[in-house]
């Protein structure tokens, strides 16, 4: 691709899911609008959802999901090796995710409430910056392929890769919602990174933090919020350990 | 200004035919909070009967009218070795009805900053001169605190303006457009008794105010109290979550983007509506951040809102809506943070003593 003289190679790129449901990947191929576009901008050496071809050339790798077997730890430390750059791909990468919620039992509890007498072999569940170095998160449950397709195209034209640094809020009153705590409700829109155009709240859905923190969030004002609003504790720790974002925060 | 009475009926008759013909904004009833209020925005109406005339306050302004959330500014494309621009301001003609004083005197000091400047802002002169405004004036609410700002009553700046006299409005007609509208409806002109009644409506508006904000001297109180506590205090309550300043009328505040299309052919520039409260307001290139501190992006948003800046002649802006202490989730708001600086300050001069300690 030439553009103004530069000339732009298209991206060596391979997607893996873990322990998902790999709708994130899914979104890569959603957008119809720009698809054509999009997918001119990348060479897909790897991706089981859209290609039974299977390359291992590839410079970057997205990691969809979280870790929660040893051989998963195995492909991992694998694909490591190979990519250049490689992105935790959804809330599971880059969290742990709703998966993390199996970390509450142990993992006996949890293999025989769900299969039973058969023997499952599993490992607490970990993001994937606990396993190996990470290099770009992208998170959201799933991504926005808005913003992934913005990060695609920073990554192929060289230029720097961002995503938003406040929180929520911002978004959904853009959207002129009401804001859910004036309707009762503890939303986690204050403390979360934006980037999804408030698509929960907006439905009037609180946020969950699928995103993570937001950066240099106020948590002691947040707490302080909810407990003077009267609102229910336990719902705020459900709240947060959802996604399993805000680990380091909570109380 | 030309003054005309209308009755009630006849005039939502006239708002009637003007919204079914024309793209019309009003107030409208969005939800019900948890204390059982109303909850008012700016929406797109169709009729009269979608209008709330009985609203209290919109939660946003009506400032994105004007000054979008997001605004594509430029667009470009790329051809062989060359590549074009097109800027483009167009703006669809728009109602917007129902506007209070202090939100009219919001978009002139919107005027005064962005078309008065030295650079004069073509994309919000487009909106502007598009967009259709009527006024409405109401008592306050136990919150207002616009009589302070003396944004209470508003002389200019819309198109049209109703003050409520009873059965009938007291308009004010501020342009050849609504004078002509109007033709078709009927109005007659203001005897001796409307304007009696105009002048008591506006005693009343006037005398019916709760919350009153000591501002005189507050520039200078600002300049002072720069290194005052008082902006850790609430700094440390600060969410840095940018809602004051979306919903606030005259937070004018900006970021601009740019981007590539997929087709890496066109980019756009785009400009969208920040808050100096956001975490990376004061970012620059290299990491930087001039002001990293809740407390410090409290105090600039402040010192904008009630000391003014350069570009607009170093006059307060806030007008009064208390729109940013409704929305606050931290409770942070115009009364107390001023009043809780005026203390500082009476705290200070009280203490300092009288002339230097001889040694």
């Amino acid at each position: 691709m030439n553009q103004q003289g530069l000339r732009f190679e298209k991206l060596k790129i391979a997607s893996f899911d873990f322990t998902c449901c790999e709708g994130c990947q899914l979104q890569l191929a959603n957008r119809e609008s720009t698809l054509a576009d999009f997918l001119r901008l990348i060479d897909i050496r790897n991706f089981r959802e859209i290609s039974s071809e299977q390359h291992d050339d590839y410079d970057i790798a997205l990691i969809e999901g979280s870790i929660s077997r040893s051989d998963e730890v195995e492909r991992l430390l694998a694909i490591r090796r190979q990519a250049k750059v490689l992105v935790a791909f959804g809330t599971c990468a880059c969290f742990g995710g709703v998966n993390s919620l199996k970390n509450r039992v142990s993992g006996e509890a949890a293999v025989s409430e769900v299969y039973g007498e058969i023997k499952v072999e599993t490992l607490p569940v970990r993001r994937i910056s606990e396993v190996v170095k990470v290099d770009l998160s992208i998170p959201g449950c799933p991504v926005a392929k808005e913003e992934v397709e913005r990060i695609i195209i920073s990554l192929v034209t060289g230029s720097l890769v961002t995503l938003p640094k406040y929180p929520v809020c911002v978004e959904c009153k853009a959207a002129l919602n009401t804001c859910l705590f004036e309707l009762g409700e503890i939303c986690l829109g204050p403390i979360t990174r934006a980037g999804c155009h408030a698509v929960c709240t907006t439905g009037k859905t609180p946020c969950l933090g699928c995103r993570g923190p937001a950066e240099e969030i106020n948590m002691e004002a947040f707490l302080h919020l909810v407990k003077e609003r009267g609102l229910s504790r336990s719902d705020l720790q459900e709240k947060l350990a959802f996604y399993n974002a805000f680990d380091a925060f909570t109380p | 200004m030309i003054y005309k009475i209308i009755s009630k009926a006849e005039f939502k008759r006239f708002i009637d035919a003007l919204v079914r013909s024309n793209s019309s904004f009003g107030p409208r009833m969005v939800d019900t909070d948890s204390r059982g209020e109303a909850v008012y925005q700016f929406q797109p109406v169709s009729s009269v009967d979608e209008i709330a005339f009985d609203y209290t306050r919109t939660a946003s302004s009506a400032k994105h009218f004007f000054l979008p959330f997001r605004q594509e500014l430029s667009r470009f494309h790329f051809h062989d070795d060359d590549w074009d621009q097109k800027v483009s301001y167009e703006a669809d003609p728009v109602v917007l009805f129902g506007l209070r004083a202090c939100d009219i005197s919001a978009l002139n000091i919107l005027d005064d900053v962005l078309l008065n400047g030295h650079f004069p802002s073509a994309y919000y002169l487009a909106k502007r001169k598009n967009t259709f405004v009527i006024g409405m004036d109401h008592l306050p609410l136990p919150d207002c605190f616009c009589k302070s700002m003396n944004h209470h009553t508003v002389p200019t700046g819309f198109n049209l303006f109703c003050s409520d006299i009873g059965d009938e409005y007291y308009l004010a007609i501020n342009s050849s457009k609504a004078f002509n509208f109007l033709r078709e409806f009927e109005t007659r002109d203001p005897q001796y008794d409307e304007n009696c009644r105009l002048a008591e409506r506006r005693k009343l508006i006037s005398s019916s105010f709760r919350t009153e904000i000591d501002v005189t001297g507050l520039p200078a109180i600002l300049d002072i109290e720069f290194d005052s506590p008082v902006w850790k205090k609430w700094g440390d309550k600060c969410l840095s979550c940018g809602t004051c300043a979306m919903v606030c009328p005259t937070c004018y505040c900006y970021s601009v983007e740019e981007s590539f299309e997929s087709d890496l052919q066109s980019s756009s520039r785009q400009k969208r509506l920040y808050s100096c409260n956001l975490v990376d307001f004061a970012a620059v290139a290299g990491g930087h951040n001039f002001r990293p501190k809740n407390g410090d992006r409290l105090k600039y948003r402040y010192y904008h809102q009630h000391r003014g800046f350069a570009e607009n002649a170093n006059q307060q802006i806030c007008v009064g809506c208390n729109r940013c202490g409704k929305a606050c989730l931290a409770g942070i708001n115009p009364k107390d943070v001023i009043n809780d600086l005026r203390l500082e300050k009476d705290t200070c001069t009280t203490s300092v003593s009288s002339s230097p300690a001889r040694s």
